[in-house]
């Protein structure tokens, strides 16, 4: 494995709206992988990621029962790259706009997620060797 | 009455969905005894192309068991009844080959859309 790398994202789209939130998370699980340690600021909409009373339904235009239907949840997608990052040896140090989810009431979020400000954005750019931002459109 | 659902927002969501959320509207309207018929339009005419394969997502370990297959989507509604329609240019213009289109699509020319939709009481642009 390379120098170990502090990256930073900032992101904005919602769960379930768009593919960027996906592909946000597909670029930190590549980073994860690698053990860097990745910063997440998110902002409006992408404060949803983490929620976790998402919850999962069957999908009769599927013909699947709730089991069967496995819908995906970006709250244990992210749970899971937290994971991944600590597996090999990294961090997800996660920061939730707060204004962001008091308007959205989303407060419930999975384990490693905290409350935070644009401030923090600017501390967390501050220490990473780059800074990525995933706006939505 | 009958309505058209014009899908243009393509692959918006489908992998979080596990579906296009227009198709299912539509499969789920039909369902429920509505008279729908579809027109793709702009990147959503690849949503007819044969073989796409969006399976192998992981997040750390959880996998996605159950990938979106638009085109298999796309084709229960022509098995359903449903007309889906594709504008020719679009798919030209994306290198499309006929060839690569699954069953039973309809092409309507750009010019041709507009008397397509005056035999609808409802277009719906999405």
């Amino acid at each position: 494995m390379g120098e170990k790398k502090t990256l930073t994202f900032a992101i904005m789209d919602p769960p379930f709206e768009s593919a960027r939130a996906t592909t946000a998370l597909r670029l930190m699980h590549v980073a994860a992988s690698r053990g860097y340690d990745i910063n997440v600021f998110a902002y409006e909409g992408a404060v949803g990621l983490p929620f976790t009373k998402q919850s999962g339904h069957a999908n009769a235009v599927h013909g699947h029962d709730a089991d069967e239907e496995d819908h995906p949840l970006p709250h244990k997608w992210v749970a899971a790259l937290m994971e991944e990052a600590r597996k090999n040896g990294g961090k997800i140090d996660w920061v939730n706009c707060g204004l962001c989810v008091d308007e959205r009431g989303v407060a419930e979020a999975v384990e490693g997620v905290r409350r935070g400000t644009p401030g923090d954005l600017w501390k967390m750019a501050s220490a990473s060797d780059n800074t990525l931002v995933i706006p939505t459109k | 009455m009958k309505a058209i659902n014009i899908i243009e927002t393509a692959y918006r969501a489908t992998v979080e969905e596990q579906d296009d959320t227009i198709v299912w509207l539509t499969h789920a309207m039909i369902g429920a005894g509505a008279e729908l018929d579809v027109l793709l339009r702009g990147n959503a005419v690849n949503y007819g192309v044969k073989g796409q394969d969006a399976s192998g997502l992981r997040f750390g370990a959880v996998s996605q068991t159950q990938p979106p297959k638009l085109a298999e989507d796309v084709a229960k509604l022509i098995g359903k009844g449903v007309d889906v329609y594709i504008i020719e240019e679009d798919v030209a213009e994306r290198g499309i080959e006929a060839s690569s289109l699954i069953d039973g699509l309809k092409t309507v020319s750009r010019s041709g859309v507009a008397e397509l939709i005056s035999g609808y009481d409802h277009a719906w642009h999405w």
